[in-house]
């Protein structure tokens, strides 16, 4: 029940639906009427992509191919790109990375949409080795008719670090999820996003991490903003098999809802079935502060500016936590562009 | 410079300001004094624009310019400053940065040129030096954990940068220990200038021995029942609002 095999079958009953309990915000069934033609391979030249000039190597897949493959011995910050280079087609890729125990990745994931109206399917299986160190970043930046799936599943180690920032500002349909094998025994998780949606454009964000054993962490942010007829999804679930004792999970989902129109769905699980553990999780979906906004503005500072500004903040707490100096610059100048707003 | 005539103005559907007149001149400091609920602060809101407060009758001008008339952020940029009584905290938008957006948004509306950074943080330095802010505190998410009487220093920061032509004071000392409200008096008098007015609101007498008035006004039940000079501040403390609030009901 997947994006891909029905992209690869041509059978649509193969599409997530509203009757798929985890689907049920993401409809694909319901939307999607026909699988449109494969993807053509594409010859040309691509231009840059967002991290640009940060990674000493760079994977990049045009349509669903791979086009460069990482040396053997990659740098230990990589350029992951996808790019969607032809309107009304269809392609999913599929890329498995493996990290060595003790080593360091920084990960910096592009989703790109150079045409309208596509559908793309991505599907990671990254294995971070004991001890290792990864933090990924992803920028999805999709073009508003498109549907794209992205799935990464991550396994960890015994302490293994695994961080994630995941900033979106969504497309027709769009679905970025997370799936975290955490084993515990001081494996360390921390799950981020910040969503940013416009106009009719729906975006979700799902992760579920299962803690398999005792001392685990797990600190996950996710923060969006939704205007117009916009949908953004949260979908967050932490699960504490028996016996991972000592974990500590925390989980916050904060939305801001800039219209009347505007829609959020959240929902937050934590299943529990070990004893003494630390878990918690905060859900808050509000608007701006009318206060804030009119100090501002008695400060000489435009109604839409003053917005911008507090909406700029109130995302900023997200992106603060990025540790990669470069691509937290880039992430934070990515929002306050997209916020109309420059840095 | 502000002339208010016969200013109404309802809060939802209650009138709070029934009648109000009102002229400070350039160069002076006017006080108003009254009691809980007479209107102060709805004064001071109905001056700088804020949402929820209706004027139903009467004008408010700065140099001849309708008050009225103009959003909250051209208000500010034709020179009118609010110190609130609760300045508000902004998390995640550090007090340089938020200042800095305001005096460049008001010099756009003026059509001025932006002020460069180096020239800002200059002005910056010098002035929070004045008012004895650490300098690492602008830094920081504004307002974000400072104590009252940091917060109204920072209002008082905000003045001295932004440099308006009138001044509304409303309950500045209130919060305030006696050390924090002289540095605050201080940078308040230091802006006292021939070409800018002051309007200071304030429920006690305490804040006039600081920031002296040279006229004093009792506002009541939506109007100004009685002025004077700063011997009726002093009149008002011994004998209380008893006479106004009960001549104005």
């Amino acid at each position: 029940m997947t994006l891909a095999s029905a992209l690869k079958t041509g059978d649509l009953t193969q599409l997530p639906s509203r009757r798929d309990e985890d689907w049920r915000w993401t409809d694909l069934r319901g939307l999607i009427r026909a699988v449109p033609p494969a993807s053509p391979p594409v010859d040309g030249e691509v231009a840059a992509g967002p991290f640009d000039g940060l990674a000493a190597d760079e994977i990049l897949f045009v349509n669903g191919r791979q086009r460069h493959a990482a040396a053997g011995d990659a740098g230990d910050v990589v350029a992951l790109r996808f790019v969607s280079a032809t309107e009304g087609a269809a392609h999913a890729a599929a890329y498995a990375i493996v990290v060595e125990p003790d080593t360091t990745l920084v990960l910096l994931e592009s989703h790109e949409g150079r045409a309208g109206g596509y559908f793309s399917d991505v599907t990671l299986d990254i294995a971070v080795g004991e001890g290792a160190r990864v933090e990924r970043i992803v920028l999805v930046d999709d073009h508003a008719e498109a549907i794209d799936v992205v799935t990464a599943e991550v396994d960890l180690a015994p302490g293994a670090t695994f961080n994630q920032t995941v900033l979106t500002t969504g497309a027709r349909r769009q679905r970025v999820e997370t799936r975290i094998n955490h084993p515990g025994a001081h494996a360390k998780v921390r799950l981020d996003g910040v969503y940013i949606l416009e106009n009719q454009r729906h975006a979700d964000q799902t992760t579920v991490v299962t803690h398999g054993g005792v001392d685990g962490i797990t600190s996950q942010l996710t923060k969006g903003v939704v205007d117009d007829q916009a949908r953004g999804v949260f979908q967050g679930r932490i699960v504490v098999q028996p016996g991972a004792d000592q974990t500590d999970a925390r989980m916050g989902h904060h939305a801001l809802i800039l219209s009347d129109k505007a829609e959020v769905d959240a929902k937050p699980e934590l299943l529990i079935f070990a004893d003494d553990v630390a878990c918690a999780h905060g859900n808050t979906i509000g608007a701006l502060d009318d206060q804030q906004i009119f100090y501002a503005r008695q400060r000489g500072i435009p109604e839409v500016e003053a917005k911008a500004m507090l909406t700029q903040a109130f995302l900023g707490e997200v992106v603060e936590r990025i540790e990669h100096d470069g691509a937290r610059e880039i992430a934070a100048a990515w929002v306050a562009a997209r916020l109309g707003r420059a840095e | 410079m502000l002339k208010i005539e016969n200013l109404h103005a309802t809060v939802g559907d209650k009138p709070i300001l029934k009648g109000l007149t009102l002229d400070v001149p350039a160069g002076e400091v006017h006080a108003i004094m009254g009691p809980n609920g007479a209107g102060k602060s709805t004064l001071s809101y109905v001056l700088t624009g804020r949402g929820g407060y209706e004027v139903t009758e009467g004008s408010a001008t700065l140099n001849g310019e309708d008050l009225l008339a103009l959003e909250p952020n051209e208000r500010a940029a034709k020179g009118v400053f609010l110190s609130f009584q609760y300045p508000l905290e902004i998390p995640g938008v550090p007090a340089l940065t938020f200042i800095r957006t305001a005096l460049n948004a008001q010099r756009r509306a003026r059509g001025e040129d932006e002020i460069a950074a180096p020239a800002f943080l200059k002005l910056a330095k010098e002035k929070a030096a004045a008012l004895k802010i650490d300098f690492d505190m602008l830094k920081r998410g504004l307002n974000v954990g400072f104590s009252g009487g940091e917060k109204k220093r920072m209002e008082i920061l905000q003045m001295a940068m932004l440099s308006p032509k009138f001044l509304i004071l409303d309950e500045t000392d209130s919060g305030l220990d006696i050390d924090a409200l002289k540095i605050v008096s201080e940078g308040v008098n230091a802006l006292r200038a021939p070409d800018r007015g002051m309007l200071v609101i304030t429920h006690y007498q305490r804040l006039l021995d600081y920031i002296k008035p040279d006229r004093v006004h009792v506002l009541a039940a939506g109007r100004i029942v009685a002025s004077g000079g700063p011997e009726l501040a002093l009149q008002l403390e011994a004998e209380g609002y008893d006479k106004y609030t009960s001549a104005a009901a």
